[in-house]
């Protein structure tokens, strides 16, 4: 479907800050998520998960655990069809469907400590938690490897005995570690570097973190003896969760319907499926309702974290401060399968500059560590991290003000950077002159303080979306929306709706369809929803508008082309200007069930326009010299979001980004133990931000409109997440005199630091 | 092993169930009584997503036995709001935007409902460090800690 249109700049309702339709359930406790169903005859679900990081599976003895009273279904590798190696599904990120499949239980090998191996279905949680322990598993253990640099040697411990490196010329004859390679070039970089006065070269570790959901995995499914299943669950994409069940389970995609629950949190991590399958056919075999949850152990151990990286870069310049050439390699781990996205981080980290010579070079590693799922702006701040903390080293030498050099080599219309597409309309030296005008830049730092200046880039996306708008008979108007609503883009739709069809907000409801009741939905991801879901949402109710104009034209007997959409009302035109009263959105629909029956609009689009989006952040900090401990004194994240349809959870999106950014840049890694075994997979040892670790967090909204869209919306989700492992990054090295290149930046590391400071 | 019997008061009401011995109150409050408000994030005390009121006291209601509830009186999000009216600090959080996805949101109203009873002037500082408990991961506490500094003010009528 073409929607025609003119980006509009002044709206009645969008950019307000009315409570959101879903507020009240969720302060009163009654919104349900993901573990809060229950259902008669439920069974509880368990997973048996594997003790060790790399392991040969030579037998699961099931026998025992099945003859204990109370135990309902037992679910192995040898109960799950034989799927086929070619075939992908989309989550987040186009995921190959073999890998999920083996992600979610594993097959010949063990390949991460929390692999599910195998799972029950009992009466009890007690009952189901004694029968894994009566699950006999004969293991070969395995040499294992869970750091990406030593993954990438010859002779590492091989995660995948047959895996040859694609995307290389001529292909490798043995095997390693070492998925995909890829080669993104631009211009002549010896060129480039030959024109440079000054050139910074540094190699820099970023630890994986976790994305930290407060809501652990929760499903509810129930198969019946026709084949027909239903599925409950807390996910980013239903629709994705469908279809990646269906698949792995060969079932017909109408044969399974899937409604999500409200999402306690998912940053990517809830984009893919893990308990899913598994409850499907535990209820299968049992013929019960079966509820599964994750431990928050489980979850840090079976659920993806983003990458851990490795990145070596050397950029050049000229003495007034223009970039002239970045080469880089770029080694990513995605866990036990390919599929890092290491693609992502290496476009998006020179992507805001204006750079003629680029030569990266991307690989993706396999290690023996949980699937990396999909984390808020996936593979883009560990990239920023590397080339923003190299511009901060270039500024430092050439004695240029930070926001300076970046305005000097800032992409403008027209650019075309590394990230591939030429950029149309975009925010990034509003962004940078916002940030060096505001305010809080006015504060000198004190000792052992310093201010540390990064910018970001993520591109959005829009992809497919179905929306309904369905007008009742009273005036009010019922949204169906397909895409989960992560953070109060159900407020944002309905501000859309409402402005579009020129009724009050509060008229206005939106609920998130079951799979059953909308087209295809892509998942919420990649900042797409209020883009997309937002152009959708306008489209259906400009279609409604239609059929509001041709119901009044029938009642007045003219012509539709002789009546106009005018303030909330259809009016006579033209010649029949004034011949009849206007009749009101309120009227039109009451006249419905005499007119032609129920008034309602639909749009399926697949959504392009995405604009992209630009942050720069500012982060003032201290350092305590003894212990090595960093103070966040002041934090700025300015971002362009286009059109700002509900500012409040735009400033959510920015400074909650902000902060899991600053957790991943202090405090937050994946620690492994020399035995491959996680050591923290808890929020007491794997240290997310309290509220007593931050400051308020300042936000600028700076709105450059997006063509690509109506009221000029850009994606906020993603790239406020991208500048704060390098804006803290800079800070802490210009406090202490000596370049951080490793996160997280923790007391021991900072210490460590400050004795090899000059 | 048989369940025990457990008599006791849930957001003044009295409530009655049958439970293990090795389980928590939350699991009793969740799949006994169905009061699915408080949250389950952790299991371990960290997040406070299951932040109630125990006989007066702030608790993680997964850190209690569901038996030691007998004779108690148990607080829960559920029992927040007054009759068809929210309490002031569900009303500001809604005003603010102080939640995204909201699951953390019970444990935070009944913590901060908690420090506003001891403390009706809490300044930031003491408000970041009563909610050090409670984890959210989608807001950045920002609006958290502003919606609980507003309500503070006008409680004391400023």
């Amino acid at each position: 479907m073409e929607l025609e249109f003119t980006t509009r700049t002044t709206f009645d309702k969008v950019g307000t800050r009315p409570p959101r339709p879903d507020g009240t359930d969720k302060v009163t406790g009654r919104a349900l998520y993901g573990a809060d169903l229950a259902g008669a005859d439920m069974l509880v679900g368990k997973v048996l998960r594997s003790p060790h990081a790399h392991a040969r599976i030579l037998a699961i003895d099931t026998s025992r655990a099945r003859a204990l009273p109370g135990v309902k279904a037992v679910v192995t590798r040898d109960d799950f069809p034989d799927i086929g190696p070619e075939g992908t599904v989309k989550g987040e990120v186009e995921e190959n469907l073999w890998d999920v499949a083996r992600n979610v239980m594993a097959r010949d090998k063990a390949l991460y400590e929390g692999h599910a191996v195998a799972a029950v279905a009992a009466t009890s949680t007690a009952v189901a938690r004694q029968a894994l322990k009566l699950i006999d598993i004969t293991w070969q253990v395995l040499p294992h490897v869970t750091d990406v640099d030593e993954a990438m040697r010859p002779g590492a411990p091989l995660v995948h005995e047959d895996m040859i490196t694609a995307g290389m010329d001529p292909a490798p004859e043995e095997p390693s570690n070492i998925a995909e390679y890829t080669r993104i070039e631009m211009g002549d970089i010896e060129a480039g570097f030959a024109a440079a006065d000054v050139v910074v070269e540094q190699t820099f570790r970023t630890e994986a973190a976790h994305q930290g959901y407060i809501e652990p995995h929760a499903c509810v499914a129930s198969a019946s003896e026709d084949g027909v299943a239903e599925l409950w669950c807390c996910t980013q994409g239903h629709f994705s969760v469908r279809d990646m069940c269906a698949n792995i389970l060969g079932m017909d995609l109408a044969s399974l319907r899937v409604t999500s629950s409200e999402i306690g949190g998912g940053f990517g991590g809830k984009t893919t499926v893990f308990l899913e399958p598994v409850a499907l056919l535990l209820s299968r075999q049992s013929g019960r309702p079966v509820k599964m949850t994750m431990s928050r152990d489980e979850v840090f151990r079976a659920s993806g974290p983003t990458s851990s990286t490795s990145i070596t870069a050397r950029i050049g310049a000229t003495r007034d401060g223009r970039i002239t050439a970045c080469d880089a390699s770029f080694r990513y781990q995605g866990g036990a399968f390919a599929g890092s996205p290491v693609g992502y981080g290496a476009v998006c980290g020179m992507a805001p500059y204006d750079c003629p010579n680029v030569d990266l070079h991307c690989y993706d590693v396999v290690v023996n560590r949980p699937k990396a799922a999909a984390y808020r702006a996936p593979g883009a701040p560990m990239a920023a991290f590397a080339i923003e903390s190299l511009l901060d080293e270039i500024a430092c030498k050439l004695d240029i003000d930070p926001v300076e050099l970046r305005l000097r080599n800032a992409v403008k219309e027209g650019a075309s950077s590394v990230y591939g597409p030429t950029f149309g309309t975009i925010g990034f030296v509003e962004c940078l002159e916002a940030a060096r005008d505001h305010p809080s830049l006015e504060a000198a730092p004190g000792p052992n303080q310093a201010r540390g200046i990064a910018a970001g880039f993520w591109p959005n996306y829009g992809g497919q979306t179905s929306v309904t708008v369905n007008v009742n008979n009273d005036g009010t108007v019922l949204v169906s929306l397909g895409t989960p609503d992560i953070g109060g883009s159900r407020a944002s739709m309905c501000l859309m709706a409402a402005e579009e069809l020129q009724i009050p907000y509060e008229r206005v409801k939106a609920i998130i369809a079951d799979t059953s009741a909308l087209g295809h939905n892509d998942t919420t991801g990649g900042s797409r929803v209020t883009h997309s879901a937002g152009l959708a949402t306008i489209a259906a109710s400009r279609k409604v508008i239609d059929t509001m104009k041709r119901r009044a034209a029938a009642v007045w007997d003219i012509d539709v082309d002789a009546v106009v959409w005018d303030q909330g009302c259809v009016r006579p035109s033209g010649a029949n200007a004034g011949d009849h009263e206007p009749l009101t959105f309120d009227a039109i629909a009451a006249m419905a069930p005499a007119t032609g029956g129920p008034i309602a609009g639909h749009a399926e689009i697949n959504a392009e326009g995405a604009g992209a989006s630009f942050a720069v952040h500012v982060c003032d900090l201290e350092v305590d010299p003894e212990t090595g401990r960093v103070t966040v004194l002041r934090y700025l994240a300015v971002q362009d979001a286009g059109k700002a349809i509900h500012p409040d959870y735009v400033e959510g999106q920015y400074q909650g980004g902000v902060a899991q950014g600053i957790g991943w840049a202090l405090n937050e890694e994946y620690i492994y133990g020399s035995d491959g075994i996680l050591q923290n997979p808890g929020f007491l040892d794997y240290r997310i931000p309290v509220a007593s670790d931050l400051p308020m967090i300042d936000t600028v909204i700076v709105e450059v409109p997006n063509p690509g869209h109506p009221y000029g919306v850009r994606g906020v989700g993603e790239t406020p997440i991208v500048p704060p492992l390098a804006a803290v990054a800079n800070a802490v090295s210009r406090a202490i005199g000596q370049r951080m290149t490793e996160t997280p930046m923790s007391p021991p590391r900072i210490l460590a630091a400050i004795d090899q400071a000059p | 092993m048989s369940l025990q019997h457990v008599t006791t008061t849930v957001n003044g009401d009295r409530a009655e169930f049958l439970c293990d011995t090795m389980e928590t109150l939350l699991d009793a409050l969740r799949d006994r009584l169905g009061l699915t408000g408080s949250k389950e994030g952790c299991a371990s005390g960290d997040c406070g997503a299951c932040s109630v009121m125990f006989d007066g006291r702030l608790v993680c209601a997964c850190l209690v036995l569901a038996a030691e509830a007998d004779g108690r009186k148990v607080e829960t999000i559920e029992g927040m709001a007054g009759t068809g009216e929210l309490h002031p600090l569900q009303t500001k959080f809604l005003e603010l935007g102080a939640l995204q996805c909201g699951v953390c949101t019970p444990g935070f109203l009944v913590a901060a409902k908690a420090l506003l009873e001891e403390n009706p002037d809490p300044d930031e500082t003491e408000v970041r460090y009563w909610l050090a408990g409670n984890l959210c991961r989608c807001t950045g506490y920002d609006k958290i800690i502003r919606a609980v500094l507003e309500t503070a003010a006008d409680l004391r009528g400023q």
